[in-house]
């Protein structure tokens, strides 16, 4: 039995301005696995990612070519509906960034916008996003409080429940842990194999441990380009690409 | 005569001393001297009751409801457009030579006086809108005097909620307008407030725009429509000062009282929402 990939991407090219910062990446992602992205900074691995819930598109004199399919549909298809495909495909970001509200506004705040819930079943997606997110034993009897007032490891994973509360297919995480100490990493990447039972997660990562550890694919950027995709095992193990052996070993990066 | 490090440090200190003192100084004389002199007008009577006697008795309750509609109506046509422009150029427009020549303009706006405005007024809205003088076109008038200090002081409080903010309601599925009402604009609000008290305060207090436009010499009654003219506190202070022979000199101070105390709490109003706003804002 053969899955369909959740998105598949071909000869995707980049451009902000005069300067080509992705190079013909082709790639497929499949569902309800981890995909890490490795490489140095600058190698267009966090603007690969962006391309994925087009959040690349408020950049102004940028140019995008190729094409990415999720799940059969052409998200750069002129008659795509960019707001949909961002509740679809969230994104986390490097720094925690909760709102200055309270936990449980943190959490409705993406129902209220959308205006999918309310009331009691709106209390039950909280809590429910919460679960999801492995917070909800820490907050369940101080979600009035400020989100602010939460470590950061908390806010970290309280900004994934508050992705969660839009029941989204997609995850994207841009280096989601590297503002963290290893305690709340360590609990980031717990939560994120739990996650993939249910969603499909692509996540950029500097750190080479955090790839090797949870995700099941691992693909290697280098100055825009995609080197090298396969198993992380195969990538850690047996990496056919020079390159991305010298990466890997610490020999350069 | 050549001083030391340490005596030219203490001159210094002495002279942007006394600087200070003597910008606090007036500012207290004067509010002292008129809340004082005024005191003894100042009655239940004096606030609630109609002119009499060529104004020369009784109270100045028209001039109080008169400023208070002007206030209210100044508001309710200049916050709109005022909140509106500030949006537009802080989370709708691109950097380009359209919005620059617009706040450009807006500085202009802002320096311009305030007879100027009301030359302008008149012209306007008095004899070409065939509005006459009246509330309607004074509130116009004074509104296209406040317009400036709201739009830069709501883009200002727009501009300073963290771009972070935006990022995320748009990556989670929220439009532009979804994100500016339920994110940026609750989280500006204090600033907008704060500009938005400032610039009715300001009009509040001014004379030339009104006097042209709608105030009235004297007029014993409450206006009945926003066609009508109106007596309003700065501009009777004005008249009952210098058009009215035999006026008792603590109506005059009485009326001073009033308008200033109408002015002080307003920009104390304005001064606890801005150090509110600092307290509570964890950005």
């Amino acid at each position: 039995m053969t899955l369909q990939p959740t998105f598949q991407i071909e000869m995707l090219n980049f451009h902000y301005g005069a300067t080509q910062a992705l190079h013909n990446v082709s790639i497929d992602i499949m569902p309800r696995e981890i995909t890490a992205l490795i490489g140095p900074s600058g190698c267009g691995k966090s603007t690969f990612l962006r391309c994925l819930n087009r959040m690349n598109d408020t950049i102004p004199d940028t140019e995008i070519s190729g094409r990415i399919r999720l799940e059969g549909r052409d998200i750069y298809a002129p008659d795509a509906d960019t707001t949909e495909l961002r509740q679809r495909v969230g994104l986390v970001f490097q720094r925690p960034n909760p709102f200055p509200q309270s936990i449980f506004d943190n959490v409705a705040f993406g129902p209220r916008v959308l205006g999918t819930v309310s009331g009691r079943n709106l209390q039950e997606l909280v809590e429910d996003s919460l679960r999801g997110a492995a917070l909800w034993d820490e907050v369940a009897t101080t979600l009035t409080s400020p989100a602010l007032s939460l470590s950061l490891g908390q806010q970290q994973r309280l900004c994934i429940a508050r992705l969660l509360a839009v029941k989204p297919d997609v995850i994207l995480m841009d280096e989601p842990c590297s503002a963290l100490d290893p305690i709340a990493t360590t609990k980031v990447e717990e939560l994120m194999r739990q996650l993939k039972e249910q969603y499909t997660i692509v996540v950029v990562t500097h750190s080479m441990q955090q790839a090797a550890r949870v995700s099941d694919k691992t693909g290697f950027f280098w100055l825009g380009e995609l080197v090298e995709f396969d198993e992380t095992n195969t990538i850690f193990t047996r990496p056919t690409v020079q390159r991305t052996e010298e990466y890997i070993t610490g020999r350069f990066g | 005569m050549h001083l030391s490090r340490y005596q030219t440090e203490r001159i210094a200190f002495m002279v942007i001393g006394s600087a200070t003192l003597l910008t606090v100084a007036p500012i207290i004389i004067v509010i002292s001297a008129i809340f004082i002199s005024g005191a003894e007008a100042i009655s239940w009577e004096f606030i609630v009751e109609m002119p009499r006697d060529g104004m020369r008795a009784g109270g100045i309750w028209p001039a109080i409801v008169g400023t208070t509609y002007l206030a209210i109506g100044t508001g309710l046509i200049s916050v709109p457009l005022g909140l509106g422009a500030a949006i537009y150029l802080s989370e709708y427009a691109r950097e380009s030579a359209w919005t620059r020549t617009i706040r450009v303009a807006i500085v202009n706006l802002a320096g311009i006086p305030s007879v100027v405005y009301g030359l302008f007024g008149l012209g306007l809205f008095v004899l070409f809108l065939k509005l006459g003088s009246s509330i309607i076109a004074a509130c116009l008038t004074l509104s296209i005097m406040t317009l400036p200090v709201i739009i830069s002081t709501a883009e200002e409080a727009l501009r300073a909620v963290p771009q972070s903010f935006r990022v995320v309601s748009i990556g989670m599925g929220g439009t532009r307008w979804q994100t500016i009402r339920r994110i940026v604009l609750p989280q500006a609000m204090p600033g907008i407030l704060t500009g938005v008290i400032l610039g009715l305060n300001r009009a509040a207090g001014e004379t030339a725009p009104i006097l042209f436009t709608g105030a009235a010499f004297f007029l014993p009654r409450l206006p009945s429509s926003i066609f009508d003219q109106t007596m309003a506190l700065p501009y009777h202070l004005f008249v009952i000062s210098t058009q009215v022979p035999g006026m008792p000199l603590q109506i005059q101070y009485g009326t001073a009282s009033v308008l200033l105390v109408f002015v002080l709490t307003m920009n104390i109003l304005a001064a606890s929402v801005r150090s509110w706003q600092r307290r509570k804002r964890q950005w």
